[in-house]
């Protein structure tokens, strides 16, 4: 059994004439977090979108959990075990935080095809595990998102991972938008992640957060990845990995990138 | 302070006290209002009480007749409101339920006919004799298929050709009210059996406000509390989302119109059997009168929010303006006029309430 969990090969998206993924191979061993850094328009959420089954690759391979995958939807990979906070985070303004936390795969008591009957008390019991496990504080969770902080609607969104037993975490861009004391508090999540052994993909432009919390970066530039940084192991320092941002420097084996 | 973060779960409280205050009760004390202010302007006007039994005709403290009267008013379009909820509700609109209301009672009246007029035979006859006298099962359900084939025409319009609903429902406005005039030249179709008739004229003529009633009551319970309310709220709420949660949008939305097309089916199963004839012209304007109940109703126009409580109550509000101002002896003109700056005005407050919330 190999302790790979996710690989992509030559992974590429075009959107008409715009290549914004080209030819991604990318690995992610079991336990490992790994950052995904690069500017604005790097191809770094085009990436997540072909793993997730949010869009269909032009070409390439993704080869998950030991199987290669076609994802026709965000929930077949949900159901692979794949659990995504997206960049725009996909929650109901409308409904409260166990209706946003098991949306689309609700619990139910009778089983009665679309009529089904809720089961609101397991759903609200295993929020608050959730939000236990992920040491988020919320209020009420009978509130509405609308009525809730940036913060607030993050952790709910990255609480929703980890509400459902999953092989692999992706978030993207997940402290953006947030103040000091909300992006400690995803950072914990991150952490509690790391301490679980459960494997993560962050995407972040935070240079601070990625040396704190991850084993590795992988710099995407143009569509292309340009370098890939084992940064507990090796020294490398927050400049090193600008250059390979701005495209400063690009490592050996990713010269064609360029 | 990073300790705070760590440790903390404190707050993660389930208070159901907590809630905030439901928009149903706003609507609720609108109503309220609204009588009172029928009962000050009776008294100072008429001399007599609006909705009481002030003249000690009824042997009860209300005035009987006239609540029968709102209500019953209320109910049949209100059928119609259910549905409209729900659209609404998933984010979408549905115009066509008054011209399903005028095809669906002329189809279904059809096959609702006696063929003995006092000894002699229907004058008004669609069918050969054959097709008289049918269980009253037949109509009904000829009626919700024919409401659920067109509500799905809707829905399939709307999901998987991405035309607006305003539109695909208008299309449907038309053709469906077209049809209805097809269907026998522009005549009117009367003469039902019994057992047709008794559904919208039994109970002392309280069925139609016992099926609105019951119906309300049917799908209030799925709206709160099954995946189908669930994801309605959701794709109203954030369509995007939605989807990308793995609900079946689309799926989803075709469900949507099609039951909001059977009720509309249903409503005129009602009122075809209440007025003992149908006519083409049925139904006319019973879906903005929908809607504006819906919208009095404190269900809002961009999705996601409200409930069928809330419609019910828009629904009385709507029926105690019409009978308020019959009651004062005022122009239907007046009727109107207020009906529309009521709509208006409840649109307006509903915008004003989601700036507030976004704000805050
Ligand atoms: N749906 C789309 N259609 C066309 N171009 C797109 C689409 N999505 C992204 N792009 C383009 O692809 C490139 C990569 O975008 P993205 O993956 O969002 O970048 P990042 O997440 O790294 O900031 C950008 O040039 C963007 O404009
Ligand atoms: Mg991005």
């Amino acid at each position: 059994m190999s302790d790979i969990i996710l690989e992509t090969r030559d992974l590429t998206k075009h959107y008409g004439g715009v290549h914004a993924l080209q030819g991604a191979n990318f690995i992610l061993r079991k336990g490992e977090h790994v950052a995904i850094m690069g500017d604005n328009g790097a191809g770094k959420s085009t990436f997540v979108r072909q793993i997730t089954g949010v869009e269909q690759r032009t070409r390439g391979e993704v080869i998950f959990d030991g199987k290669p995958v076609h994802f026709e939807s965000p929930m077949d990979a949900r159901e692979a075990g794949i659990e995504t906070v997206f960049q725009t985070l996909a929650l109901a303004d409308e409904l409260d935080v166990p209706d946003n936390l098991f949306l689309g795969r609700e619990l139910v008591r009778f089983n009665l095809g679309p009529f089904s009957i809720l089961d609101y008390k397991a759903m609200r019991e295993r929020t608050m595990q959730a939000l236990e496990k992920t040491g988020v504080k919320i209020p009420n969770i009978r509130n509405t998102i609308r009525n809730m902080s940036g913060g607030q609607r993050q952790c709910v969104a990255i609480a929703r991972t980890a509400t459902f037993h999953s092989k692999l975490t992706i978030m993207d861009e997940p402290t953006a938008a947030l103040g000091v004391q909300e992006t400690a508090q995803v950072e914990n999540i991150v952490r509690t992640l790391k301490a679980a052994g459960e494997p993560l993909i962050l995407i972040s432009h935070n240079m601070r957060q990625v040396f704190d919390l991850v084993d590795r970066v992988v710099v995407f530039r143009r569509g292309r990845i340009c370098a890939n940084l084992d940064i507990k192991n090796q020294e490398f320092s927050g400049e090193d990995v600008v250059a390979y941002i701005t495209g400063a420097k690009t490592q050996p084996e990713y010269e064609d990138a360029a | 302070m990073a300790d705070q973060t760590t440790h903390g779960v404190g707050g993660l409280t389930f208070d159901a006290r907590k809630r905030a205050w439901p928009n149903e009760m706003n609507v609720f004390i609108a109503l309220i209002v609204i009588i009172l202010i029928f009962e000050a302007l009776g008294a100072m006007m008429m001399g007599q009480s609006f909705l009481f039994d002030s003249n000690d005709r009824f042997g009860t403290i209300f005035n009987e007749a006239r609540l029968k009267i709102i209500i019953l008013q209320v109910a049949i379009i209100g059928i119609i409101a259910i549905g409209s909820t729900q659209v609404i509700i998933s984010g979408g609109i549905d115009l066509s339920p008054g011209s399903i209301v005028g095809l669906t009672a002329m189809v279904a009246m059809s096959f609702a006919q006696t063929a003995l007029v006092n000894g002699n035979p229907n004058p008004k006859a669609i069918f050969s004799e054959t097709w008289m006298d049918l269980p009253v099962i037949i109509p009904i359900l000829v009626a919700l298929i024919i409401g659920m084939l067109a509500g799905m025409t809707n829905g399939l319009l709307i999901a998987y050709t991405r035309i607006p609903p305003f539109i695909a429902t208008l299309g449907m406005m038309v053709a469906a009210r077209g049809a209805a005039k097809w269907w026998s030249k522009g005549n009117p179709i009367s003469f039902p059996t019994d057992q047709f008739a008794s559904i919208g004229n039994g109970m002392n003529g309280w069925a139609p406000v016992l099926i609105f009633v019951g119906l309300a009551v049917l799908f209030h319970l799925i709206l709160k509390h099954t995946v189908y309310g669930k994801h309605t709220y959701a794709i109203g709420s954030n369509e995007d989302a939605a989807r990308m949660s793995g609900i079946k949008v689309a799926r989803h939305k075709v469900l949507v119109y099609t039951i909001a097309g059977m009720l509309a089916g249903l409503s005129a199963i009602v009122l075809a059997s209440k007025n003992l004839t149908a006519q083409a012209g049925m139904g006319v304007m019973y879906e903005l009168d929908a809607i504006a109940m819906t919208v009095i109703g404190g269900i809002s126009l961009a999705g996601g929010r409200g409930s069928l409580i809330g419609t019910v109550l828009g629904a009385l509000i709507f029926g105690v303006i019409i009978s308020g101002f019959t009651f004062l002896r005022l122009d239907a003109y007046y009727q109107e006029m207020v009906k529309g700056f009521i709509i208006v005005a409840a649109v307006v407050l509903d915008q004003w309430r989601q700036r507030r919330a976004i704000t805050r």
